[in-house]
């Protein structure tokens, strides 16, 4: 279980990289999960469907908060429609930790791209159980 | 730590196959019972008993196995009355557990006795178990829920009772034991209070059964619902203790087999109690086996049990108060609380602390815990929790200290 933690984890759970909100965002959507009360917002500016600017914010385990960071930073000046069907299997490479046994923290990793994927799709709640994302 | 344990701790975890295991190279510490408890091996033979020798539906069966099976439920039945206290075995309602035992009075008897602006008294550490029933019968009656507010340390605000307990409240529903903070709820007096006005009085006993002596006619209250499963018998069987003028009142909750004296076409009439509300093929192999529960804890005495974890209660509070960052939420003596505590690591999320605790094989829970009211009072959107039972030793309350000081060095 130690090897959750990793030094990549830990370091952008302490220093999240794009931490905050953008003042004017095209897009800006939080989703929480309820099992354990992480939530997220991922804010977006978006020029000529490039995104420009990429900021979240959130509370939550260092899994969920790393996860953000480096999804964020992958973001900047991606195409939206890449961003769209960006895969769950892609963040997880970012993550870089064994998950897939472990639906719990499966959840708190995969709370950002449901945010990203909410927002960009402009659906409310992207259902619970809902893994394909 | 010298240990008061009128028990061997040490003989009592053989008992118990699960707590042999390693987890990640690991002993086991499992500081989880008030979620689950951990079952002995004389329940579990006791189940097995029933599936392999004489498993077959009860009632009306006229064959060996079915009496057989008649005879052992209803024995249990009688185990639970004996256990709690109560007047007779007719009063016992098998459920499948707390929350189902607790649906039950809401949608019988608070479907027949609330009116709009009738009241119901709840408090702010209640299990959503004890939550939700009452919004959604309240919701289809117009009864309105007030709640106790707690203090600082955790406690109810009893100053509160004097306005909050009028003529118009028809029931209190109250915890015996906070699940998250361990607190001990004086249901005695406020079972009083509330006959005084003329409410009915629901204890949930989720987490003092278990735990601790229970009798119902100690604490005068009208209504006790339990689940077996935190009380060392298997998932899926609980119980609703009722008092029988209040059981004979109330309409079925379920209909089906087992609840009907004659059915035709466009009507029925119903089972006596407790029959009448125990409609379907009951968990009967489970039934069985939280008698053999309730043989186990007796033998080894609730008074013991209670003392045991207070024991280790008062070593966590000391031991715990030198974890830095630590911030327990609470009681923060033995004074009316119980063996389950939950707290905050500054700069580790909860969810991070059980991972991190779990490595080290070291069994808590992390989440709301069913208590988002609770939580949201303390301005904390998630705790760790740990609790006691019967085979956890002052060491596993060293393991988790060293556990929690190890998880702050890492996020340091």
């Amino acid at each position: 279980m130690d090897d959750l933690y990793q030094q990549q984890i830990l370091e952008h759970a302490k220093y999240p990289h794009n931490f905050g909100r953008l003042e004017e965002p095209d897009i800006s959507h939080e989703e929480h999960n309820p099992l354990c009360g992480d939530r997220v917002r991922i804010e977006l500016l978006i020029e000529n469907d490039i995104i420009t600017n990429v900021r979240f914010e959130g509370r939550g385990c260092a899994i969920s908060q790393a996860s953000a960071s480096l999804l964020t930073d992958e973001l900047k000046g991606m195409p939206v429609e890449a961003a769209k069907v960006f895969r769950k299997e892609e963040l997880l490479d970012l993550i870089g930790i064994p998950l897939t046994r472990n639906p719990t923290r499966l959840k708190c990793a995969l709370l950002s791209l449901k945010a990203l994927k909410a927002g960009l799709y402009g659906i409310d709640h992207l259902n619970e159980d809902d893994d394909d994302l | 730590m010298s240990t008061l344990t009128q028990f061997d701790v040490l003989a009592i975890r053989r008992e118990f196959p699960i707590l042999q295991q390693e987890v990640h190279g690991h002993r086991l510490a499992f500081l989880d019972s008030a979620a689950s408890s951990q079952k002995p091996r004389q329940v579990i033979d006791c189940l097995e008993d029933y599936y392999r020798r004489y498993n077959a539906n009860v009632h009306r069966g006229v064959y060996k196995f079915s009496e057989e099976a008649t005879f052992a439920y209803e024995r249990a039945r009688g185990k639970v009355a004996r256990f709690i206290g109560a007047a007779s075995q007719r009063e016992i309602i098998f459920t499948r557990n707390t929350t189902e035992a607790i649906n039950l009075v809401a949608q019988t008897w608070g479907a027949t006795n609330l009116r709009p602006g009738d009241r119901i008294l709840l408090s702010l550490m209640e299990h959503h178990s004890n939550i939700v029933p009452w919004q959604m019968i309240a919701q289809r009656t117009g009864a309105i829920l007030d709640y106790l507010s707690i203090d600082g340390e955790g406690r109810l605000v009893l100053e509160e009772l004097d306005q909050k307990l009028t003529e118009q409240t028809k029931l209190v529903a109250l915890t015996h034991q906070s699940n998250m903070l361990g607190t001990i709820n004086p249901v005695r007096m406020i079972a009083e209070r509330a006959h005084a006005v003329g409410a009915v009085m629901l204890v949930d006993g989720a987490q003092s059964v278990p735990h601790m002596p229970v009798n119902v006619a100690e604490l005068g209250c009208d209504f006790l619902a339990f689940s077996g499963h935190k009380m060392c018998a298997p998932t899926g069987i609980g119980v609703l203790w009722g008092r029988r003028k209040l059981l004979e009142a109330m309409p079925p909750f379920l209909g089906g087999g087992s609840m009907i004296k004659v059915v035709e076409l466009n009507q029925s009439t119903y089972a006596d109690v407790p029959a009448r509300f125990e409609a379907g093929t009951p968990a009967i192999g489970e039934a069985i086996a939280l008698g053999e529960a309730i043989d186990y804890l007796s033998a080894i005495g609730m008074e013991a049990i209670y003392q045991h974890e207070v024991e280790l209660m008062a070593y966590a509070l000391e031991r715990l108060g030198n974890v830095p960052g630590l911030t327990l939420y609470g009681p923060l003596t033995t004074e009316q609380r119980g063996g389950a505590f939950s707290f905050t690591l500054e700069g580790v999320h909860p969810h991070d602390v059980a991972a991190i605790l779990d490595g080290q094989g070291i069994a808590v829970r992390a989440g709301h815990h069913c208590t988002q009211p609770l939580h949201r009072h303390f301005d904390v959107p998630a705790t760790t929790r740990a609790s006691f039972y019967i085979y956890n030793l002052p060491e596993e309350v060293d393991r988790l200290a060293v556990g929690l000081e190890k998880a702050s060095k890492l996020f340091q």
